[in-house]
Order: C-alpha cells, then sequence, then structure tokens
C-alpha cells in the first residue's frame, strides 16, 4: 500500500543540486605520490566522466595518496614506450597511472590503464575494461580500487555505494532516501516522504535496504529491494519499531521493538516470520549491531544510567557491559574484522565518532567535532562515514579508522544524514 | 494585599450564548471554578464539559462544547481589577481568559495556568519529571478525570545531540513518564496514546542550549 505523499522511484536522472563535493581537509604525511595522466583519447570520444578525475579523486580522499598536480604533468604518455622514468623520479612520484578511452562502433567505451613503479620501472597492473557510457564511473572506480590494492596491500572500497537521508525545505518539507555511489554522484531517490526517514540499513548481498519511516505517522521497519523498489512492511507493533540491522547471512533483522513496554532487541527471521526477543530490561535497549560471524550482537543500554555499548550472544543469553569510560556510548558498528566497534562517544569533548577496541577494551575518539552520528563502515574497515555539521549545515564526513585523514561531502542543497556504506558489490 | 473595603459579590451565571467568549478564546482552555476565598487577580472561568480543542495543530478534534453554566467569582481587592471585572461581563472586546501566574496557590495547583502548559520540558538525557513538569501533569490529569471520555496524546521528543535512535527511544520514555504520572493520578490507561517523534521534529533549530532545552518535551494533545 502506497500513500499519495510517496513516491517509491528510482530516478535515473539525479536533480543536479544532490551531487556530493569532495574535500579533503587534513592529509597523511604517509601518503603515496602518484601521478595520474589523463587518459588519452582515442577517436572522437564524447566526454564523460574523465577517468583520471575519477581515479585523481578517489585516491585522494582515502588519504593514502598524494595525486601530483595536473599542471605539473608535463608529459603525458599514453603508452608504455613513452614513459620516460627518470622525468617521474624527479617529480618524486613513486607511482605513475596512465590510460586510453576509445568509443567503440556500438557505443560503449573501451577503457585501458597502466599501473607503473617509477622506482622499479616495471609495470605493477593492468587492465581493459568494455562498458557503456552510463557505467565509466564505475570502471574508473574499479581501476582505484585496484590501485589501492597493488600499492597498499589492502583492498580498495572506491566502486562501493552509500545510502543516506536527504531533507529538503522547499516546496514542502521532504525526506529523500537516496543511494549514490560513495563518492556522491549519481544520486537515486529510493523513497520520497513528508515524514521522517531514519537508519538505513545494508542487506548483506547490497540488493535490499532496510529502514524506519514514519509515513504512518509513527514509526515502522520496511524491507525495499532496491532493483524493483518493491518492499515489505516487516514490523508494525505498537510504540517504536526502529533500528534494524541484517544478520550476516541476511536471513534476519535485529531491530528494536517497545511493544512490551520498553524499547528491547528482538530477532525478526525474514523468512519464517518468527519474532525472538534478547533483552529482557526495563531499562532503554536499542541500536543492534550484529558482529561479523553473526554470533554476537552489539547494541546500546541504559541500564546502568547512561547509554553504554553492551554484547550479547545472537543465540540469547547474558548481556555483558563494554563501555565504562565517558556518559554517552551509542550507536554501536562492527568492523569487517570484528575487532573494533565504532560509536558515537561523549568523553567529554561533546558527541563524537571514535573506536572501541576489543583488545584493550578502551575507546579513542576520532573525530574533533561535536555533533557527529550514525558512523558506518566502508567495507575494507579503512574509514568510518559519519553525519556532522560544518557551520551548522549537516554534512556527510569520512574519517580514516587510525584519526589522520578526514574529507566531507557537501551536498549542495538540503542537510544529510544517516549515512549508511554498502558492502562490496555482487552484482557486475 | 487584602484590605478592609474587600466585599464578597455572589457569583453570577451566565450561560455560554450570553457571554459569547468562546469567539475570542483562540485555544479553548479547560478550568476548574475557583473557590472563591481565592484572593488573586480576576479570572473568567469556565467549565466546559468535555470540550478541549488542542492548540498546537496535533490530536483528535473535540467535540462541540456542551452548553454549560459559567459561573463567575470577581476576586477582589486588587486596586483596578474591579474595573476590569466590570467591563469583564457582558464586552465581548475585554473578554479574556487570565490565566493564574501565581506559583504560590499550591492548594489548587495553579489552575488554569498548569493546564493552559500543554508541554513538559526535561533535563539532558533524562525521563524524568521536573517539579513543574509534575505540576502540570496533575493539572491535566484533574482535568481528564472530570473530562470523562476525552482522550490525550502524549507526544515525546528529543533534542538533536547523539544518536537518532536511541533518542527515539529517550523520547518514549519521556513520554511514558507523563503517562504513568497520569494513570497514578487516576486517568484510565486507555484514553492516553503514546507516540515518539525523537529528535526528528524539533520545535526549536539552533545548536545551543536554548534550543536543545525547548526540544526536550512531552506534548499533550488533546
Amino acid at each position: 500500500m502506497t500513500a499519495p505523499a510517496l513516491l517509491l522511484a528510482m530516478l535515473l536522472s539525479p536533480p543536479a543540486q544532490a551531487v556530493l563535493t569532495i574535500e579533503v581537509t587534513r592529509g597523511s604525511e604517509a601518503a603515496i605520490p602518484i601521478a595520474i595522466v589523463p587518459f588519452a583519447r582515442v577517436g572522437a570520444i564524447a566526454e564523460a566522466d574523465a577517468p583520471a578525475d575519477v581515479i585523481t579523486a578517489d585516491l585522494r580522499r582515502s588519504g593514502r595518496f598524494e595525486p601530483l598536480a595536473r599542471e605539473d604533468l608535463a608529459n603525458r604518455p599514453d603508452d608504455i614506450s613513452a614513459v620516460q622514468y627518470k622525468n617521474w623520479r624527479l617529480l618524486q612520484a613513486e607511482a605513475l597511472v596512465i590510460g586510453t578511452v576509445a568509443q567503440l562502433s556500438d557505443g560503449r567505451y573501451e577503457i585501458r590503464f597502466r599501473l607503473l613503479d617509477v622506482f622499479r620501472e616495471q609495470q605493477l597492473a593492468g587492465q581493459k575494461f568494455v562498458v557503456p557510457a552510463a557505467r565509466l564511473r564505475k570502471a574508473a572506480h574499479r581501476i582505484s580500487d585496484l590501485i589501492h590494492q597493488k600499492l597498499t596491500g589492502k583492498r580498495g572500497a572506491f566502486d562501493t555505494r552509500i545510502a543516506y537521508v536527504s531533507v529538503q525545505e522547499s516546496p514542502r518539507k521532504r525526506f529523500l532516501l537516496q543511494v549514490a555511489d560513495s563518492d556522491g554522484h549519481n544520486p537515486k531517490t529510493i523513497l520520497e516522504s513528508p515524514q521522517p526517514i531514519l537508519s538505513p540499513a545494508w542487506s548483506p548481498d547490497g540488493n535490499r535496504l532496510a529502514y524506519v519511516s514514519f509515513e504512518k505517522k509513527r514509526s515502522m521497519i520496511y524491507a525495499q529491494n532496491l532493483w524493483s523498489g518493491e518492499r515489505e512492511l516487516v514490523a508494525s507493533h505498537d510504540g517504536i519499531n526502529g533500528a534494524p540491522a541484517w544478520s550476516p547471512d541476511g536471513t534476519r533483522l535485529a531491530m528494536a521493538l517497545s511493544k512490551d513496554g520498553n524499547p528491547e532487541i528482538h530477532i525478526h527471521d525474514l523468512r519464517s516470520g518468527d519474532l525472538r526477543r534478547l533483552t529482557r530490561h526495563t531499562a532503554i535497549d536499542t541500536e543492534p549491531a550484529w558482529s561479523p560471524d553473526g554470533a554476537t550482537i552489539a547494541f546500546t543500554s541504559n541500564r546502568s544510567g547512561t547509554p553504554q555499548i553492551y554484547r550479547i550472544p545472537a543465540a540469547g543469553g547474558v548481556a555483558r557491559r563494554l563501555t565504562f569510560s565517558g556518559n554517552y556510548n551509542a550507536g554501536a558498528q562492527y568492523s569487517p574484522d570484528g575487532e573494533f566497534i565504532a560509536l558515537v562517544t561523549n568523553q567529554g569533548n561533546g558527541h563524537r565518532v571514535g573506536l572501541y577496541s576489543a583488545a584493550n577494551r578502551s575507546i579513542t575518539e576520532l573525530t574533533q567535532t561535536t555533533q557527529d552520528e550514525s558512523p558506518t563502515f566502508a567495507p575494507n574497515g579503512e574509514m568510518l562515514m559519519y553525519a556532522t555539521q560544518v557551520g551548522a549545515i549537516n554534512v556527510l564526513a569520512a574519517v580514516s579508522t587510525d584519526g589522520r585523514v578526514r574529507h566531507i561531502l557537501r551536498l549542495q542543497s538540503g542537510a544529510v544524514r544517516e549515512p549508511a556504506w554498502s558492502p562490496y558489490n555482487r552484482k557486475p | 494585599m487584602p484590605t478592609s473595603s474587600m466585599r464578597k459579590s455572589p457569583p453570577r451565571r451566565l450561560s455560554l450564548r450570553t457571554l459569547s467568549l468562546r469567539k475570542f478564546l483562540s485555544c479553548m482552555l479547560p478550568s476548574r471554578t475557583l473557590p472563591s476565598r481565592r484572593l488573586s487577580s480576576y479570572a473568567l472561568v469556565l467549565l466546559l464539559g468535555g470540550a478541549l480543542a488542542g492548540c498546537g495543530g496535533g490530536g483528535a478534534l473535540a467535540p462541540a462544547p456542551e452548553e454549560v453554566e459559567v459561573e463567575i467569582n470577581p476576586v477582589e481587592g486588587i486596586a483596578g481589577d474591579t474595573d476590569a471585572t466590570a467591563t469583564g461581563l457582558g464586552d465581548d472586546s475585554a473578554a479574556q481568559t487570565q490565566g493564574l501566574d501565581d506559583a504560590s496557590s499550591a492548594d489548587s495547583g495553579g489552575g488554569d495556568a498548569l493546564l493552559a502548559q500543554r508541554v513538559v520540558y526535561f533535563e539532558y538525557d533524562s525521563s524524568a519529571l521536573t517539579a513543574a513538569g509534575q505540576a502540570a501533569v496533575r493539572a491535566h490529569a484533574r482535568h481528564l478525570r472530570t473530562a470523562t471520555g476525552t482522550q490525550v496524546v502524549l507526544e515525546g521528543h528529543a533534542d538533536e545531540r547523539g544518536t537518532r535512535e536511541y533518542n527515539l527511544a529517550l523520547a518514549e520514555d519521556r513520554a511514558k513518564s507523563v503517562a504513568d504520572l497520569m494513570q497514578a493520578f487516576g486517568v484510565e490507561s486507555g484514553r492516553i496514546q503514546t507516540v515518539s517523534y525523537g529528535e526528528e521534529r524539533p520545535v526549536a533549530l539552533g545548536h545551543d542550549e536554548a534550543s536543545w532545552h525547548l526540544n526536550r518535551r512531552v506534548e499533550i494533545l488533546y
């Protein structure tokens, strides 16, 4: 059932004002200097998203690379035979990326690239992609991932997506649940509502989003297929229906339901419809998060008097408190390797994104702002995206998990909140 | 302060039609008849059985007020008020309910002023009612006990700090605090509805305590 005020749409041409722009605010001294030469165009080619621009922006926002300024790229080799390594060593580049883009007779594009080691004067990677125009940026992100992997040893997370909620004020107040590339491009609205939308959560296979919608004037949980737009009303009990979290195998949703008198963690089986209650306490229990092995659920509880992070076996059992410093710890998210929990913490300096280490049971603040919320891990565990305020405007930002680099994604209009970083794409 | 020149007038009884007061009230406020021994500013008292309309645009529409008797108790003693009393009667332009602002009126709980208060506020990360909040809730509960059948909706809210889901739960806890106290004062649970909007519906948009304070609230809607 769709209320007249709601649109479920996959808009193919996103509004221009929704594009996010990226500013890198702090960099890392250990960043790898890399030269990314604009890809040579073979034949007449319609100007689309230039791959070198996309790759440069990707590598820069990771904080692990320092791309050479475009003006310094006097030499623009398009073929490995034209590369003079000595010149690049003089420019202090450690790596060099060259490539070509050609339009094929069927309208698709062929992109070739090579990643070269400037000191050893040898190729580290090379690949060819054939894609339709609409996927040029995606191919460039995959090249960025390959470069990241080769030079850092860690998988890149550039070919990923983010979901977030955008609030438009005019002509009337609207809430938009949007999915975009992780650099903010190509936003698509998957739900539009005059009432608030909260807590988007990606299914592990990346095909569905669960979220909380107030379209019926109170909180309810939906699960929506991103490709078909079909959605299922998962929870509409009395009271709060909130904080949906997918199990790692995608078959269950943990959630916070207050139907029994106060918010408690429940697990809803999507196949059978079974509902099992996990916590039993008169305090607030909310914001469940699954460990990557599916065995444990971390959650927020104020049973001690202030909100703190607890853990409980997903199969049921005793809740155990994890955080003991600060008067506010909430919004837990496990890292992909399960070693850390990102959270919102107040250690006396305002609400900041922090990282709880399971190994030494301590919390490290990662940001210096005071209004942070909704931390979400990149699927390689290297960065955390979160919602914050810059100059009283609600924006998304990302910080490396070592806290050293940060960038801000600035929506050109409207306020943005509730980011959720997708898992790795499984569809090609 | 009371003086020897005070004298007590007998209460007059008028029907609502004669007074035409409802025209001039943007919010119809329930109140109770004041005991005639109250000594404070002049107040026009209306008894509206079951006839309440929320001022804030929320809540269900109330049934039309039925014709009731109105007891007017002019309260003596304060210079200048006797003039107001005289002009108050039958003079539409001057007809306004004057709430009692005297917080020291402990016996009747402040009557109109407390019932006019449709919002109760809370401290950071707390769902405990303050003394002022308790007094307002008590006044509403007393009204509800006389206005049988009336439903009330309690909307819980939170300020913007911290996570949205925790704020959703905190705001519900606040609404439940008000509901629990109403029930303790004898209002049947079936007449009370609670809903939480967390931090999603702020009334103040600043990013400082002045705004946050206004957003940590429960709205009482009829």
